[in-house]
């Protein structure tokens, strides 16, 4: 069933795993007490539960590989997994997203208030996820100041609330105007930067961004934030909190629905094959006559423009804002979000904001623990599905052989 | 067709091309050869605008390009093959393809222009399903003609074509570019190293030396010259 040399592979990962937790799980130092407790049945559990969790998935792994030795002799294609069958025919995409949309419709009315908060917030993430996926997934420029044009949003619409007593939906095409203008902000000075660099300069700009909201308390009221920021009105009617948060729950279902929309629309459309063009090869880019600035900035102003929306609508569901809110953590959710659940795609994206907002709210059940098991998850998703929950397939074209020779 | 006169170019403080000027008339193979680093590529990138020279001036059809901005050049019917192929490697070989025709809108010519660049290399229709990074060398460069072909340039900038391939390959190619050159009427401008090849199929050549032309003179008139010959031809 398995080698030694498996065996012998197992036993290393083992021994290692062991000297790794060594300090965390061996020793234990109470330094009031002044004593020094070993606990070396821990070693021991540790050692023989990687073992064991080692030696499955090499035999998995083997068992997988033999299965497609298996079909490669016997000439049976490579099954299309389930999902991508699914993306691509029509007719089990749109009846199953109607069931999901009607799901999500009822769905505030099953459970409780708090249920259909952290719903909410996935939601937004589900959108800012989209958004990124255009500079990253799409643009191949990677971004780790995306928090930024979410804070941007946020406080313009908190800000303009508190000055001119601008309302939410008043706010929302202006937060995310204000949010494109700074993604063409930030797009000029890293137009030619890629790679490393440019997700330095952003990941500075990130931070400026923050350290400003921070530090000019004329302007922003530093780190004591703003409050008492309205929530959506709807037509003038007063909301019990309750139904205001149900309410925010359609606008987010709504927005959802757009952003994929739009998005969609964008990924086909000629701007989205020159941002695909771009992310695969530059020089090739300009070759084929692809403005290279005008196609980075609208990577950046486009991608800018989701995360200002959805900053307007945090200020809305949180009705106070701080710069706390905006750190580079935040960046690096999404942008797991992005990578987690495929680049490009953006099924995979939804997945993956999902997953990523929802786990660590599901996991609280395992207190401490929580966030070592969040962590555990994402490592093991990058093992063994690097290419995301849901890969990105490009639509491709079926050809047939014309017996007039003209190509389709 | 295209001019360059007294054409410096810089990269940053470091001088590539040091007054270049050669002509390129209407339907003709010029080509350009020299040793690595003596300028061939960089008078490309000079022409199609990615790297601007610092001094002389540049004309298409008579106007100067020098200063535009590369795809604006690729708009006036100027296109380029870069060197190393530099194809889009997940794309698909049609949409590879595609890219090509970035510029143009006119959906029926793209389609029997799609035809021709296929009945150029037939074994690019059999594989246009395929991602482009898996194809071969010999097919990569084939990919990166077409691409450029579909553009339909006036001008076609070829840098290196044979860079890396077999003979036979290299042949093939080289045959194809001839067969380009009289049946769609561009006018071709190679930039090779391969000197024997490149004399074989152009009407005329110059020999570029450190930045600055030695040579220029009709194709059959610099394969027989001795110098050319000790230089370039090993012969």
């Amino acid at each position: 069933m398995f080698s030694l040399e498996q065996l012998k592979k197992s036993l290393l990962v083992s021994l290692w795993f062991a000297f790794l937790t060594f300090p965390l799980l061996v020793i234990k130092v109470d330094p009031i007490q002044r004593t020094v407790l070993w606990r070396w049945e821990n070693m021991v559990l540790v050692a023989i539960g990687s073992f064991l969790v080692s030696l499955l998935v090499r035999v998995f792994n083997q068992h997988q590989e033999r299965r497609r030795e298996r079909r490669a002799a016997g000439g049976i294609a490579e099954r299309e997994p389930l999902i991508q069958v699914i993306l691509r025919e029509p007719k089990y995409l749109y009846p199953l997203s109607a069931a999901v949309l009607l799901c999500s419709l009822i769905f505030p009315h099953l459970v409780s208030t708090y249920q259909t908060n952290i719903l909410i917030t996935a939601l937004m993430y589900v959108m800012l996820g989209l958004g990124l996926n255009i500079v990253v997934g799409l643009a191949g420029l990677l971004d780790l100041g995306y928090v930024a044009f979410y804070a941007v949003g946020a406080y313009s619409y908190a800000l303009l609330n508190y000055h001119f007593d601008v309302g939410f939906w008043m706010a929302l095409p202006i937060g995310a105007l204000l949010a494109a203008m700074f993604g063409v902000l930030l797009g000029f000075p890293v137009l030619r930067l890629r790679g490393d660099y440019l997700a330095i300069v952003t990941l500075g700009f990130g931070e400026i961004i923050r350290l400003i909201l921070e530090n000019w308390n004329e302007f922003s009221q530093g780190p004591s934030g703003i409050s008492n920021i309205p929530r959506p009105g709807f037509f003038g009617v007063e909301l019990s909190l309750e139904s205001a948060i149900l309410y925010l729950y359609y606008i987010m279902i709504a927005m959802v629905i757009f952003t994929i929309f739009v998005v969609n629309r964008l990924q086909d459309s000629r701007i989205g094959r020159a941002w695909v063009a771009l992310r695969e090869d530059e020089i090739a880019c300009q070759a084929m006559g692809i403005d290279k600035r005008k196609t980075k900035l609208t990577a950046f102003a486009l991608g800018a423009t989701w995360a200002g929306m959805v900053g307007v609508i945090f200020a809305a569901k949180t009705t106070f804002i701080n710069p706390a809110s905006f750190t580079f953590l935040e960046s690096a959710i999404i942008l797991c979000i992005v990578v987690l659940g495929g680049m490009g795609s953006i099924f995979g994206v939804i997945v993956g904001a999902l997953v990523l907002i929802l786990l660590p709210e599901y996991l609280r059940a395992l207190s401490d623990y929580r966030m070592l098991a969040f962590g555990a998850v994402l490592v093991t998703m990058m093992i063994f599905r690097p290419q995301g929950v849901v890969a990105n397939i490009r639509r491709s074209y079926q050809f047939r052989a014309n017996p007039d020779g003209e190509g389709q | 067709m295209l001019e360059l006169r007294d054409v410096h170019t810089y990269y940053g403080n470091i001088q590539a091309l040091k007054g270049i000027t050669l002509e390129i008339r209407n339907g003709e193979i010029i080509t350009l050869i020299g040793a690595n680093g003596a300028g061939k590529s960089s008078t490309l990138m000079s022409i199609c605008g990615v790297a601007p020279p610092r001094s002389g001036e540049i004309l298409f059809r008579g106007e100067p390009i020098t200063r535009m901005s590369p795809d604006h050049i690729v708009s006036l019917g100027v296109c380029q093959v870069p060197e190393g192929r530099h194809i889009f490697p997940q794309l698909t070989v049609q949409e590879n393809l595609d890219m090509g025709a970035f510029l143009r809108t006119d959906k029926e010519e793209i389609r029997r222009d799609l035809e021709y660049v296929f009945s150029l290399f037939p074994i690019l229709a059999e594989r246009r399903a395929q991602a482009g990074g898996t194809l071969s060398g010999g097919e990569q460069q084939m990919l990166a003609m077409s691409r450029a072909l579909m553009a339909r340039p006036q001008l076609l900038l070829l840098d290196e074509p044979s860079m890396g391939l077999a003979p036979l390959i290299i042949r093939q190619i080289f045959e194809i570019i001839k067969k380009i050159n009289q049946e769609q009427d561009t006018t071709i401008f190679l930039v090779e190293q391969n000197a024997n090849q490149a004399l074989q199929i152009a009407d005329r050549g110059y020999v570029i030396e450190n930045g600055t032309i030695t040579i220029s003179d009709t194709a059959e008139n610099l394969l027989a010259n001795s110098d050319v010959q000790k230089a370039y031809l090993g012969i």
